[in-house]
């Protein structure tokens, strides 16, 4: 018992800080249901039952912020997904230790930047007077600016994403890679199958599970696609490209002191996100695989 | 049907994905495997050639403007691809500009106190909740783990911290993420792998828990401490948005990160101080250098730290990969 007070003891401060900032605002979410009113606080303001959620539905630049997120979540899905695998599967296949190391400390570093400096990079290189349009410009080819051209922004943002995180996503796939035992190529090699058998018929079956895990993941986080690096470029390309749910709260609910409205759009996203994690992990079940939590 | 989740089974994930790494790597071509074919490694070196001078090709190209004269970015139209006439004019000028000067102390001072005091709780709470059977430690694990996957949302979160009085205050910077449960359940896996002999040991040596935390846990999982200083030291030091949140109006407290955003991805004039050479108070964009000074100087911290601590990342950093 003794031992155990100082255990609890230093427990205490982690723990504090996670209700102040953590769970008291788990129960704010009670502000979606009134009409919060900051001078009176959230003790006397009025309840108004579901009204914030009724005139949600009915704002049509809220269903503009609900389709934008779901457009930019399928193609981050369709291009960004593959390539962290793919990225991961040619590294493995490097036999030089020293360059897969040096490979490897070069692909992680974007990830430590934060989305002010890669969006700052990206101007420089695509934007008005970037390097893109220096080069056009200097070959009477006109000019393109990329990062306010509203029809490019989700290849954009999604080559954005690309550049910053595929590489250190390949970290899980390399872990994945490293415990497939090797023998199994041996041996396949020997019955006769070649690079490309060995691949669809080892490699790939033992990335299935971490595979079905990221997979899990990313449909779980469908309505989360990414939320300083929209606020950043939100005035550049304009809002009807790039208003999606977390920046719908940002500037619907905070900026314009609709506080309640904004706290509503929160919790329709955090409930149907739940549902969503929930339902992914059901599928990964279907298909005999852990998911996020095992069943 | 049930789905029970477990943090056994979150662990058990982690500590999988650390044993793969250490499997012994293979670096010379087995003798069942056929010589790589000419165009096989062509197109493989192309791809991950392609990918890497796509990382490294911006930050050259960014760090060779900002060492340029303002005659050599007029003479390439803008940005400086190679080296033309090569100056420090722009960080002389950068350092003397008090609102540059005041963001880098900012920064450093949130990222420096950020880091210790989240180190410190961390640790503290992953030592704590890492011995087997101590009273309650189920309990508070769920606690924080809850932490992980829901939260109260942008609002109530804003609500709460600007409630206690932290507009415009520093700690509004710092507290409201200072603890990672993450980065605790990473810790916590570590001590928990801390030879229990060792711990017996000690205990028997009339060592308390306070004692065995600071000279045996501690000094034992080195790796770990430092890459987890690393993701909360880079989280302070990228802070951005609780900036716009908390503190959007003074700019004499911006950190570095909010200084770029306003002057370099919005472009807006820089408020030069008057011997500063390049106009007045919001008057004009700053010169190309000195804003990709400005860009090189948000990134040097980064590279500084980062070669001691990207030979950890095999060992450390995978639990937090898992994660996504």
């Amino acid at each position: 018992m003794r031992r155990d007070r100082s255990l609890l003891l230093m427990v205490v401060p982690a723990i504090l800080l996670l209700l102040v900032f953590n769970y008291v605002p788990l129960f704010g979410v009670v502000t979606a249901f009134q009409e919060y009113d900051p001078i009176v606080g959230v003790w006397h303001s009025d309840w108004v039952g579901l009204e914030q959620f009724q005139r949600l539905f009915a704002d049509s630049l809220f269903w503009e912020s609900l389709k934008n997120t779901l457009y930019l979540s399928f193609v981050q899905l369709i291009l960004f997904f593959p390539i962290p695998i793919a990225l991961a599967l040619l590294l493995n296949s490097l036999l030089s230790q020293r360059l897969r190391n040096f490979v490897q400390s070069v692909v992680y570093l974007p990830h430590f930047f934060s989305w002010v400096l890669a969006i700052a990079l990206f101007q420089q290189m695509l934007g008005g007077a970037g390097v893109l349009n220096q080069f056009l410009r200097s070959h009477d080819l006109g000019t393109w600016d990329v990062m306010t051209d509203p029809h490019a922004f989700a290849l954009l943002i999604t080559s954005q994403t690309i550049w910053k995180e595929a590489g250190w996503g390949i970290i899980v796939f390399l872990a994945a890679l490293a415990t497939i035992n090797t023998d199994l190529y041996e041996a396949a090699a020997v019955d006769g199958a070649g690079r490309w058998r060995r691949l669809r018929h080892i490699t790939l079956p033992g990335l299935r599970g971490v595979i079905m895990l990221m997979l899990v993941l990313r449909l779980g986080n469908a309505l989360t696609v990414g939320f300083e690096q929209f606020l950043i470029q939100r005035d550049a390309v304009g809002h009807d490209a790039a208003d999606v749910l977390d920046t719908f709260s940002f500037y619907y609910g905070i900026a314009t002191g609709n506080y309640s409205y904004g706290a509503a759009a929160g919790l329709f996203k955090s409930v149907i996100s739940l549902l969503l994690i929930w339902g992914a992990n059901k599928l990964a079940h279907t298909f005999g695989e852990d998911g996020l939590y095992r069943q | 049907m049930t789905d029970t989740f477990t943090i056994e089974g979150l662990e058990h994930r982690a500590s999988a994905a650390e044993a793969a790494v250490r499997v012994p790597r293979r670096t010379a071509r087995p003798r069942w495997e056929e010589p790589p074919t000419v165009v096989g490694q062509a197109a493989k070196g192309l791809t991950l050639g392609g990918f890497l001078l796509i990382i490294v090709v911006p930050l050259w190209i960014v760090v060779v403007t900002s060492l340029s004269t303002q005659a050599a970015v007029n003479r390439a139209g803008g940005m400086v691809l190679w080296p033309d006439g090569l100056t420090f004019e722009a960080y002389r000028e950068m350092l003397t500009e008090s609102t540059v000067r005041t963001a880098l102390l900012v920064s450093l001072g949130i990222t420096v106190v950020g880091t210790a005091l989240s180190m410190a709780v961390s640790v503290l709470c992953a030592y704590g909740l890492s011995r087997s059977r101590s009273l309650g430690h189920r309990f508070l694990l769920v606690l924080l783990v809850v932490t992980m996957f829901v939260n109260g949302g942008l609002i109530p979160t804003f609500l709460v911290v600007t409630g206690l009085g932290g507009y415009d205050q520093w700690w509004a910077l710092i507290l409201p993420g200072a603890v990672s449960a993450f980065n605790i359940l990473i810790l916590r896996n570590f001590y928990m792998q801390t030879s229990a002999d060792l711990i017996e040991a000690a205990r028997i040596d009339g060592a308390g828990d306070w004692r065995i935390l600071w000279s045996i846990v501690l000094p034992t999982s080195r790796a770990v401490t430092a890459v987890t200083a690393l993701f909360y030291g880079v989280g302070y030091w990228n802070s951005f948005f609780n900036v716009m949140l908390y503190m959007p109006t003074d700019s004499e407290k911006w950190p570095l990160q909010y200084v770029l955003f306003t002057y370099v991805d919005r472009g807006n004039g820089m408020p030069g101080s008057i011997n500063s050479g390049f106009g007045t108070a919001h008057a004009q964009t700053a010169p190309l250098a000195l804003q990709m000074a400005v860009v090189v100087l948000t990134l040097v911290p980064l590279l500084l730290v980062y070669p001691f601590m990207q030979k950890h990342f095999r060992t450390g950093v995978l639990t937090g990969a898992i994660k996504g």
